[in-house]
């Protein structure tokens, strides 16, 4: 059924028709509107047989979390930015235990400075916390890739994360395909712990392990995602046979074939991206791009397959691991061992900073000619920096970096 | 210990405060004495000898299985109980038992207790279990959630006043001049500082749960019958267990129930019971003592009685502390017929 309606409202009802049985939830922006949509579904009674829970802190969110899971029930619980650090432990340890919960992260920036606008930098902080990472490009995709999480969590008793940009998918409004419980009930069966809390049947979880098989257990942890390569795909087809559409996958290729320049990016930035293309590809230019859906696990020969034709990569990403660049730039290295092709890496979109169409246009053209550095950020306010720079050298007590850049921007604004 | 079986069932002497079962009809002998105890917590595991903690969490978790006939799930927080109840691939836990991280067990207890709920399975209950540094401290502020929201869950503190799985540093339920390795006996003013100090049962009255109760190793008759009565209330329910550490306080071995009695009967460590945030029940001292024989007992405490001169004034302070315990909770009863 089509019904323009906000992302996060959306995701909201989808985790419905999922028919979780315990959701734990702590507010955050951009997150808040997606709990706030399921504690209202429990309280009117349309999610039925499920227990919404309020908690005091991120931290406690996941934990409720993984009692919940161990003790036999789909679980779902959702944040963003600092919640997500501030649950860091749980993360890890939700994925240690091998817990099938799924998690929404409404993607932000991290702080400081404090920045509520989207980024990736929160759900990249934890891509080896042991998670599957599903990246969503569209609203729609948000809403079925939460479908799909449930059933690969399930399947491979492995907890999973839906990241979807803040803001920029949380909440904005389109037209968007809503599912049928009874196609949701046909597509995701009941779930089947593989391990469960019950006296009839009792046995330890969580037991102390040493050096002589922590290895063997973290090798199955790296197993587990290579599972996840071939299941995610298998979901996807499935997906499409109930639902009648394409969603999710590993990576989705858009005019890849004869490109020599091709565009990697995560999320819905690949929007803008394809439309980009669209205008060079009119103007003669040999261009795709790919996305990736799955980050974790990384589909290294599925990306591979689809680069190596190419005669350079640009990553456009909204992370920075500070004194090295890209996250995902590392990542896609990675996926082109032993073919040698240039990477370049954009920095772009940090704490909410537009991307324009213009911006990738000129990076794109940029880098068919090969004059892009290896590290760029996009559309950095070049004069603000070196400004500050050098102003920090001048004085000792040069005060706080972002108050000063903040200042500087207004008195440019009104000199 | 055993790969997640059960064992026999074996027969040990429980004490003065314990004995005289023979003479008790069954209904009130102690749950450690009867032949269907649930042995939730088998022998064979890591604990030094002597240690507080194991004879408590086993007692207590007896009397959670026997009240529950045995549909118990337990959380535990990392710490001594913890490690030493599990080492890979062995256990000693023969209920569910599930170990998530230090400072977030009030919350999985709360999550296991969502599902159960949610499942249709009213008849397990849920004990939750921390050391004190896991509860006062890292995982106060779940705790106190848990008890906001009156989850259904039995939150039990072994305190041992110290954080004793990591070597002995200082909790915030150390109390003042003892030594540990991070307030060391040595300065002006040796050992942990004298401050206001942090009462988590009193606290936890403040949150109006249905149940509060102290209970002691000194007292294990008590001990189970408190945690008898907190299974069949529902909502927060929370006991604070005093439990000697041989090995962290530096006290005999041997003496881990003599040491936790002077505790009692010095009115350092009070026994009550409250419900609904009010106090409804203290056991009174049967024998008052003063604090001096038993901080002698214990090496944490042993600069306050150095060769070259007695630390009078911290040995006072700490009397005080005991004397404001007895005035607070009425632990002795005043004559008043005079
Ligand atoms: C987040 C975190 N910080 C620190 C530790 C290290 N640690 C493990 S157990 C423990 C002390 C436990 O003390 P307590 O809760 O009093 O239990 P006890 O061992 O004394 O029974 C500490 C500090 C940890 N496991 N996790
Ligand atoms: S260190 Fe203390 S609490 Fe830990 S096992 Fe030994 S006696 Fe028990
Ligand atoms: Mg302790």
């Amino acid at each position: 059924m089509l019904i323009q309606m906000e992302g996060s409202e959306a995701v909201a009802e989808a985790v419905a028709l999922c028919r979780p049985e315990v959701v734990c939830a702590y507010p955050i922006t951009p997150q808040t509107h997606i709990v706030e949509g399921v504690g209202a579904l429990v309280k009117d009674g349309r999610l039925e047989n499920c227990e919404f829970i309020n908690v005091e802190s991120e931290f406690a969110a996941l934990s409720v979390a993984i009692g919940a899971s161990a003790a036999g029930a789909r679980t779902y619980t959702a944040t963003a930015s600092q919640g997500l650090l501030f649950m860091a432990e749980a993360v890890y340890n939700a994925a240690g235990l091998g817990l099938p919960i799924v998690m929404t992260i409404g993607n932000r920036a991290i702080g400081a400075p404090i920045n509520i606008w989207n980024d990736h930098s929160d759900s990249m902080s934890m891509r080896d916390a042991g998670w599957i990472q599903l990246y969503a490009e569209t609203n729609q995709e948000a809403l079925d890739l939460h479908i799909q999480a449930f059933r690969l969590a399930e399947e491979l008793s492995c907890p999973v994360m839906v990241c979807m940009d803040g803001f920029i998918l949380t909440h904005a409004y389109e037209r968007l395909d809503i599912p049928s419980q009874q196609d949701v009930d046909a597509f995701l069966p009941a779930f089947e712990p593989v391990q469960v809390l019950d006296p009839d049947d009792p046995y330890s979880i969580g037991a102390m392990v040493g050096p002589e098989a922590f290895t063997e257990v973290r090798y199955l942890a790296n197993d587990t995602q290579l599972q996840a390569l071939k299941l995610i795909p298998e979901i996807g087809s499935v997906f499409k046979e109930v639902f009648g559409r394409e969603s999710g996958g590993l990576i989705h290729e858009y005019m890849t074939g004869n490109a020599e320049t091709i565009v990697v990016a995560l999320g819905s930035v690949n929007g803008t991206i394809k439309e980009v293309i669209d205008t060079m590809r009119e103007d003669g230019a040999a261009i795709g791009s790919v996305s990736i859906c799955s980050f974790r696990p990384f589909p290294l020969d599925e990306l591979q397959d689809a680069l190596k034709d190419a005669k350079r990569v640009v990553v456009i990403e909204k992370s920075l691991a500070p004194g090295l660049g890209g996250v995902v730039a590392s990542n896609v290295r990675m996926a082109l061992r032993g073919i040698n092709l240039p990477v370049y890496t954009v920095i772009a979109g940090l704490g909410g900073r537009t991307i324009t169409m213009t911006s990738l246009q000129e990076v794109f053209e940029a880098a068919g000619e090969d004059r892009l550095p290896d590290l760029q950020f996009l559309d950095l306010d070049h004069n603000a920096v070196e400004h500050e720079i050098v102003r920090a050298r001048r004085t000792r007590r040069s005060g706080p970096i972002a108050e000063n850049i903040l200042r500087q921007k207004a008195d440019g604004r009104n000199p | 210990m055993t790969d997640q079986t059960s064992q026999p069932v074996k027969f040990y002497q429980t004490g003065t405060h314990t004995v005289g079962n023979r003479l008790l009809d069954d209904a009130k002998r102690t749950v450690q004495s009867s032949m269907d105890r649930s042995n939730a917590i088998t022998s064979g595991h890591r604990a030094c000898q002597g240690c507080g903690e194991a004879l408590g969490a086993r007692y207590a978790l007896d009397a959670a299985m026997r009240a529950t006939e045995g549909q118990l799930v337990a959380v535990n927080a990392t710490g001594c109980l913890e490690v030493f109840t599990t080492p890979y691939p062995e256990t000693s836990w023969q209920l569910p038992w599930l170990h998530s991280l230090f400072g977030n067990a009030p919350a999985v207890a709360t999550g296991v207790a969502a599902a159960l709920r949610v499942k249709g399975r009213k008849d397990v209950k849920v004990v939750a279990q921390g050391g004190d540094g896991g509860t006062t401290d890292i995982g106060f502020g779940c705790l106190s959630g848990m008890f906001e929201r009156n989850d259904d869950v039995l939150y039990i503190c072994y305190d041992n006043e110290a954080y004793m799985n990591t070597g002995v540093q200082r909790s915030s339920a150390t109390p003042p001049a003892a030594r540990t390795a991070t307030t060391q006996a040595i300065g002006d003013a040796p050992g942990n500082v004298f401050g206001t100090g942090k009462n988590l049962p009193l606290i936890a009255m403040a949150h109006n749960i249905p149940y509060v109760a102290t209970a002691s190793v000194a007292d294990l008759h008590d001990l189970e019958a408190k945690v008898t009565k907190a299974m069949a209330i529902s909502g927060s329910r929370y006991i604070h267990i005093m439990v000697p550490c041989p090995l962290g306080w530096g006290s005999a071995s041997d003496a881990t129930i003599s040491v936790a009695r002077l505790a009692v009967e010095s009115g350092l460590f009070p026994l009550f019971e409250a419900e609904n945030g009010t106090l409804t029940k203290v056991n009174k001292i049967r024998r008052l003592v003063q604090v001096e024989g038993y901080l002698k007992m214990q090496k944490r405490f042993a600069h306050l009685f150095a060769k070259d001169g007695k630390d009078q004034d911290s040995i006072d302070a700490i009397q005080a502390m005991a004397n404001h315990n007895i005035e607070r909770f009425g632990l002795i009863d005043v004559d008043t017929t005079s």
